[in-house]
């Protein structure tokens, strides 16, 4: 008999989201939808405010990646200034970012992925978390943690605070660093540096034990998008847009983000309040792309430092090629750690990281900007309209989450299909199904700038469109 | 000149006559929170949050406009007053649309200070979120009605200090807003002479320096203090 799985709600993930399983009469799997079931309404209560406040009404969407809407918020700023921000106000916010990297990355890493890897993932759900982590390994979850703190702590010594710290303004930011946290960044490096090396590793070698789920998580051709440098180099901040396809072909390059409306489309599905974008010459739903860490890696030619392009190169022998399997993204956010590492190691001997000239002042220039930036993520768009004054007439945020969410939605569809057979579901099987979705390290409240916070729940739905089973997680 | 004799919390006290309590207060040094209240300028007893109790009077007297008369036995803090004190700020939270986090004036607000020193850790009322807009016509401020408290210190130092008179209170009760010129947007109030005095009047981030961002308001409060003397010593500009 037909019947759905309802994975409700999905844990160790940013956000608040169900999974929906669809058997055939066979007890076969024909589809699975991944529906983010949040609204928060954020590009519509912000109309009518003053556009110099965006950078800190739209920081507060997300508390882990806070920093990314900063970003993005002032970057828009920028545009409506219609000014050139400091040479050491953009150091500066690259410095942010890259701290803003670590911590998310390390936080998706070792507190919401590695119980799967390192307890196994058909191990108890009771511990198969961070805490359990720390019992069974607390050398590795101690490590984790600070390298965590480390990129939070880069955050709070620039903007005096952690989380929504409202540093970055339209036209540069507010403080340079102190000579203080200059010193203690330089400290605390080759700790972290070493804490990477020591998950790379470990990584690495699971990466050669988990063959199956390297096959099965998502392992499918599609288009990568992400901000790549002038050289072709690995970008977090600035450069441009660039789609590259699985087999490495670039499919377009030195797109600007202020032309986003005609390369990136924007569909709805009635099941689900996050947006479906795609590459609009490829059409809806063909034009499936990824962004985040693996698309970072993909897109760029080269890091542009020496450890990290070793393990670029390193990563790209092992997949012969540019790696297509969504649980790659893993591998890619531990390299984007030791790039982000070894460019903060690089901006601690810029003087202009000290530097007092971070602020461009101006009125209103411009009564449109779209701001992008790359969140540890992916690609985060910020387009505002604004009248005569600077106040908010319209607001666009399209955001990592929604833009990997055709690919995650393949990608659970594909795990389902190869682990669940027949209506009796092991707990371990849907585990695998989350992980699917982990590896996106999707964040929700960003995504619909939704509250809340994100369990699970599968849904097993028969072919009558009867609820045959469903199991809930919180 | 004479002299009254008074006791405010038990301690006897002597101030000339034609005094307010809450000079009389300030004068023995005992606090008394306000909001509206601004050194000088005129007291309208807006905010209700200097309400002290008087024996022998049956309702609660605004500190800053009752004046002392002798014998008065006054208690500036009972149980029943900073009930009352707390629930004064309360509504004025759930009135308007305060949002702190995201406020110009976050950690240098006056109506952040007095709900902290209340001890209001939330609100019990209902918010209203009342539709309300942003000015920022004028080339170098704006007003934000969503955080006005209409406590009028803007209008009283337009009017008393610059002499400009910019600003008034429009409609009544709960429809109340403050208005520029003919009720006209501020850009276009020849009378306003951009002197700033309203920005640094105002006690929330409701006036604000254009461009500012989240907490960026300069809580200056000396500048109040250039408000106070500044006719006395002809200072115009800052």
């Amino acid at each position: 008999m037909a019947k759905t799985v309802v994975i409700d709600p999905v844990t160790r993930i940013e956000g608040h989201a169900k999974i929906s399983i669809y058997l055939d009469d066979a007890g076969e799997v024909e589809d699975a939808r991944f529906h983010v079931v949040e609204y928060r309404g954020f590009e519509k209560f912000c109309e009518g405010r003053p556009f110099t406040e965006m950078a800190g009404i739209t920081a507060r969407i997300c508390g882990i990646c806070p920093v990314s809407h900063l970003l993005a918020a002032a970057k828009t700023g920028d545009k409506l200034l219609a000014v050139k921000v400091p040479v050491a106000g953009e150091k500066l916010r690259r410095l942010m970012n890259l701290g803003q990297f670590t911590q998310s990355h390390a936080l998706s890493f070792f507190h919401l992925s590695s119980p799967d890897f390192l307890l196994g993932w058909d191990s108890d759900p009771a511990t198969r978390n961070v805490f359990g982590l720390i019992a069974a390994d607390p050398d590795l979850a101690r490590a984790g943690i600070r390298l965590r703190q480390f990129g939070q702590t880069i955050i709070e010594k620039l903007g005096a605070r952690k989380i929504h710290a409202a540093w970055a303004v339209p036209g540069g930011v507010r403080s340079p660093l102190s000579e203080e946290g200059r010193t203690w960044i330089r400290e605390r490096l080759p700790e972290s540096f070493e804490t990477l090396y020591t998950a790379l590793n470990l990584f690495k070698q699971l990466l050669d034990r988990f063959t199956t789920e390297t096959e099965e998580f998502g392992k499918f051709p599609s288009l990568f998008m992400g901000l790549v440098g002038k050289n072709g180099e690995w970008e977090h901040y600035g450069g441009h847009l660039r789609f590259r396809d699985s087999e490495g072909t670039i499919i377009a390059d030195h797109l600007s983000e202020d032309d986003y409306h005609s390369f990136i489309g924007e569909a709805v599905e009635p099941w689900s309040y996050l947006k479906f974008p795609y590459y609009k010459p490829l059409g809806y739903p063909d034009g499936i792309y990824r962004v985040g860490p693996l698309a970072r890696l993909n897109v760029c030619d080269h890091i542009g430092t020496e450890a990290a392009d070793r393990e670029l190169r390193e990563m790209r022998d092992r997949a012969g090629g540019l790696p297509t399997s969504s649980f790659f993204y893993h591998y890619a956010r531990l390299i984007e750690i030791l790039a982000a590492l070894e460019k903060i190691q690089q901006l601690m001997d810029d003087p202009d990281v000290v530097s007092e000239r971070v602020r461009a002042q101006a009125g209103i220039n411009e009564l449109e900007g779209v701001g992008v930036s790359e969140a540890p993520r992916g690609t985060l768009f910020h387009h505002y309209k604004v009248d005569e004054n600077g106040l908010i007439q319209k607001v666009n945020l399209i955001i990592a989450t929604g833009q990997n969410n055709l690919a995650m939605n393949k990608t659970v569809t594909q795990i389902a299909k190869h682990y669940i057979h027949g209506n009796e579901i092991p707990e371990g099987l849907l585990n695998r199904v989350e992980a699917g979705i982990r590896c996106f390290d999707p964040c929700l409240s960003c995504s619909t700038h939704a509250a809340g916070q994100m369990p699970l729940h599968v849904e097993l739905i028969g072919a009558d469109g009867a609820l045959l089973n469903e199991v809930y997680r919180r | 000149m004479s002299v009254k004799t008074l006791t405010i919390n038990d301690q006897p006290i002597a101030i000339e006559e034609g005094k307010t309590i809450l000079d009389a207060a300030k004068e023995a040094g005992i606090p008394i929170p306000t909001l509206c209240h601004l050194e000088g300028v005129s007291d309208v007893g807006a905010c209700r949050l200097c309400l002290v109790e008087v024996k022998g009077i049956n309702k609660l007297l605004p500190a800053c406009v009752t004046q002392v008369a002798e014998g008065m036995e006054i208690s500036t803090n009972t149980p029943k007053l900073q009930e009352y004190r707390r629930m004064a700020v309360e509504l004025i939270f759930a009135e308007g649309n305060h949002v702190c986090s995201v406020c110009v004036a976050n950690n240098n607000c006056e109506l952040q200070d007095v709900a902290v020193e209340v001890g209001m850790d939330h609100s019990r009322f209902v918010y209203r979120f009342p539709d309300r807009g942003v000015d920022v016509s004028h080339s170098q401020f704006g007003i934000d009605h969503n955080r006005c408290i209409l406590c009028t210190r803007c209008v009283r130092v337009c009017d008393e200090v610059e002499g400009a008179h910019v600003w008034d209170v429009a409609q009544r009760g709960a429809a109340c807003y403050i208005v520029s010129g003919m009720n006209q947007p501020w850009g276009e109030v020849e009378a306003c002479t951009s002197c700033g005095k309203c920005v640094d009047a105002c006690p929330t981030g409701a006036i604000f320096r254009k461009g500012t961002t989240t907490a960026e308001k300069a809580g200056d409060r000396e500048k109040l203090e250039f408000l106070v003397t500044a006719r006395e010593q002809g200072q115009w500009t800052r």
